[in-house]
């Protein structure tokens, strides 16, 4: 398969970014946040997008999904990461939806998925517990009793864990912390006795809460993959979500990117286009060269999960560290070539800034992936 | 078992001729220079197996796939090329030819040569009897290639060239040069330069390397002193020399790109010389700053080679590749550059020999491959022209 864009693709590209562009532009992210709305998004317009069978893309045709493959789903993403939509995408739509498909069972897909694509119900994955990404660093644990398992413990960065109907938690059966053996994946509903979720307001202004688990009570039929065994389901549901967050930050950075290309032409000073002078004309192609990598990479990493190529996990990681260094780096130019607009509130680039710092940290940033990257090369 | 689909059909008729006519000693990884065949009437042959492997594969025209068989090439459509260079690949094929003339000249010619100028210089190029390199460069034109002096005039039926050209790239070992002339007047910059097909052999033609810091001499100064050219060797007309070059040095870029990964896959990987030089502590390299950069490298190689792959697909489905082949050469070169470095830091000491006793030839090879490096973001077009040519031609920045 050809890294172009098909036909197909660019017409999906093209509803995409229309729908994104019309109902959920920077202003919708603006007025969710200075309105101070309890969820940090608007049910009614994911309800919108899921009837455009964007919430199911990836969910198979028989489970009410649209049955296409990440390659669709990255440039869906995309598109929402231009306008910094604050959607349940990565949550539900990227998250949820794997953890299913990777270890549900026919009863969890059965009852799940068709909600899912429907936009009806939202799912998030607690995973990390440290103040870095570390996804076997767990000790929350799950022990075994007379009725069931008892989940104790604390998660932090859960995506959109406070509007989520329910709770993929990544606990420990057996092992301590730092083991990859000995984990595993309970899905745990929103409404569970001892389940207190906290929404903490990030920097970005998107969603992400904290999790309290006190003697959560789960049965054998709600795990997920297999007992102990859950990284075997963690592992490619990282990768995938690392590939991608990787391109809605592509969205994002392509947006600050061309942004800031718009001050270089029309923005004058000494009597001329400031994107006259050779020093800022530089920095400029420099970006641009970053951010063609970018987009080769997310492309490479998108296709090869399709093919379910044996690279994934080391391309996820390249895409990550990518994605990530450059948006930082194109964001802090572009508000550097704002001047100071750049750093008032009124002005949007700075909206990026603040999405590039939070996007990078989630799922592990450059230096996590270098050395990720490192162990996968074993050196 | 023969396929229904016509490429499947393709795919394997391609198989079958590779598995029999590449010789196994072909089919091995590529060690150093002397494993690259140039040929040209100077060109040598490391073994037997080299000559074979080239002489067969021109036969079939696979040498340039591409083009029409009346030319030297197979005729094939890029789809087909593609295919060949799929199985190639999986068959661990080296390439049979490496030609200036293959990658650069010949799609210029086939695009703004005349009928006698492609039918001369095509199938000799595809054979590899003629060995080409490229004359832009020159004293006061390096990056600023408008600024060539070297003067074509016509004087009848030829034309009288004279001047320097300089960081010919193999012109010692070389039989023809394309080079940028000046065939109007000075004042028109762009508009008065001619592509002029110059044989080294003339009267007048005298090459002498340069030598360079890494102690080797690749690039030489040409003079052509009253150097008479038959006036059909002018490609073109007269005053398209600019347009002509440019549309060349593309090609030159996307090339130079493909280049920067090849030398990658074929020189052991940066870990295996740091497992050497470092030593490792609980099956980690034992310096953790030099493993996080070489992970950077290593990750940037895949972006990088993502992206030139991305590119010749797209060249491949017949949309140029333009001024964006600047960004190719930059990240390519500059990559080369810091993988080249990194070499040579992971190394320490053994990294710092020049000749004699206490260094290993590999050692050797790789202080005078860094020195050699520092050439990359020079030529082919400084770093700061391609800059220069993203910002205005890719993004749009005025003047």
């Amino acid at each position: 398969m050809g890294l172009l864009e098909t036909t197909e693709q660019e017409s999906l590209r093209e509803t995409a970014r229309r729908f994104v562009r019309e109902r959920m532009p920077l202003s919708h992210l603006r007025q969710l946040r200075d309105s101070g709305s309890p969820d940090g998004m608007s049910r009614d317009t994911w309800r919108e997008l899921a009837a455009l069978g964007l919430a199911g893309i990836t969910i198979p045709v028989s489970h009410g999904g649209m049955g296409l493959g990440w390659t669709e789903l990255g440039i869906v993403l995309e598109e929402c990461g231009r306008t910094l939509a604050p959607t349940p995408m990565m949550s539900t739509g990227v998250l949820g939806t794997s953890a299913l498909m990777l270890g549900g069972t026919s009863s969890q897909l059965r009852s799940w998925l068709r909600p899912i694509a429907s936009g009806e119900k939202l799912l998030a994955v607690a995973h990390d517990e440290g103040s870095r990404h570390a996804p076997y660093n767990v000790e929350t644990r799950a022990n075994l009793g007379p009725d069931g398992y008892r989940l104790q413990g604390e998660k932090v960065l859960v995506l959109d864990g406070h509007v989520a109907d329910a709770l993929v938690v990544v606990a420990r059966t057996s092992g301590s912390p730092g083991e990859r053996e000995g984990l595993t994946l309970f899905l745990v509903p929103a409404q569970a006795p001892g389940l207190q979720v906290t929404r903490t307001l990030l920097v970005d202004s998107r969603n992400a809460a904290r999790v309290r688990l006190d003697e959560v009570l789960a049965t054998p039929e709600d795990i997920l993959g297999t007992l102990d065994r859950g990284a075997e389901v963690l592992d490619p549901l990282l990768d995938r979500a690392r590939v991608a967050l990787s391109a809605e930050m592509l969205g994002g950075l392509s947006e600050a990117f061309e942004r800031t290309l718009t001050q270089l032409k029309t923005r004058r000073q000494f009597g001329v286009p400031i994107g006259s002078f050779q020093a800022l004309k530089h920095r400029a192609a420099r970006m641009h060269c970053e951010v063609s990598l970018s987009r080769a990479i997310v492309t490479e990493a998108l296709h090869a999960i399709d093919e379910d190529r044996s690279n994934v996990p080391l391309l996820a990681s390249a895409a990550k560290a990518r994605a990530s260094d450059t948006f930082l780096h194109v964001a802090n130019e572009a508000i550097q070539l704002h001047g100071g607009m750049g750093v008032t509130d009124a002005c949007d680039i700075g909206l990026f800034l603040k999405r590039a710092r939070v996007a990078a940290m989630t799922f592990g940033d450059g230096a996590f992936h270098r050395d990720h990257f490192a162990r996968l090369r074993g050196y | 078992m023969s396929s229904s689909d016509p490429d499947e059909r393709f795919r394997e008729s391609l198989r079958c001729w590779l598995e029999e006519n590449c010789p196994p000693s072909m089919r091995t990884p590529m060690g150093g220079e002397e494993d690259e065949v140039w040929g040209g009437s100077r060109g040598v042959f490391a073994s037997p197996d080299q000559r074979l492997w080239l002489e067969r594969m021109a036969a079939r025209g696979f040498t340039a796939p591409t083009w029409p068989v009346e030319y030297g090439g197979a005729g094939l459509t890029p789809a087909q090329a593609g295919l060949l260079e799929e199985e190639l690949r999986r068959l661990g094929c080296r390439p049979p030819l490496h030609s200036l003339g293959l990658w650069m000249l010949g799609p210029v010619l086939l695009r703004f040569g005349g009928e006698a100028q492609k039918r001369r210089h095509l199938p000799l190029i595809a054979r590899g009897a003629v060995r080409w390199c490229q004359g832009y460069s020159e004293p006061e034109a390096g990056s600023d290639l408008a600024g060539v002096r070297t003067r074509a005039v016509l004087e009848g039926d030829h034309y009288v060239v004279s001047g320097q050209k300089t960081w010919t790239s193999h012109a010692a070992v070389s039989d023809w040069m394309f080079c940028l002339v000046r065939t109007g007047a000075d004042s028109a910059r762009h508009e008065g330069l001619g592509f002029l097909l110059v044989d080294l052999s003339s009267p007048g033609v005298d090459v002498r390397p340069i030598r360079l810091i890494s102690g080797e001499s690749p690039f030489c100064e040409t003079f052509f002193d009253d150097v008479r050219v038959p006036v059909e060797n002018l490609v073109g007309q007269p005053g398209q020399g600019w347009k002509i070059a440019m549309s060349l040095l593309e090609y030159e870029r996307a090339w130079i790109s493909r280049l920067g990964d090849s030398d990658f896959v074929r020189e052991e990987p940066l870990e295996v010389l740091a497992r050497r030089y470092l030593g490792e502590e609980r099956g980690q390299l034992r310096d953790a700053v030099l493993r996080d950069r070489i992970a950077q490298v290593d990750m940037d190689r895949l972006c990088n080679a993502s992206a030139v792959r991305h590119a010749v697909e797209a060249m491949e489905a017949g949309r140029g590749l333009g001024p964006e082949s600047s960004a190719l050469k930059l990240q390519a070169m500059e990559l080369r550059q810091r993988w080249r470095e990194l070499k040579v830091e992971l190394a320490g000491f053994q990294g710092l020999g020049w000749e004699g006793p206490g260094f290993s030839l590999e050692e050797l090879r790789l202080t005078r491959d860094w020195l050699r490096s520092r050439a990359n973001s020079i030529e082919g077009g400084t770093s700061e022209i391609h800059l220069n040519i993203i910002a205005r031609r890719v993004l749009g920045l005025p003047d």
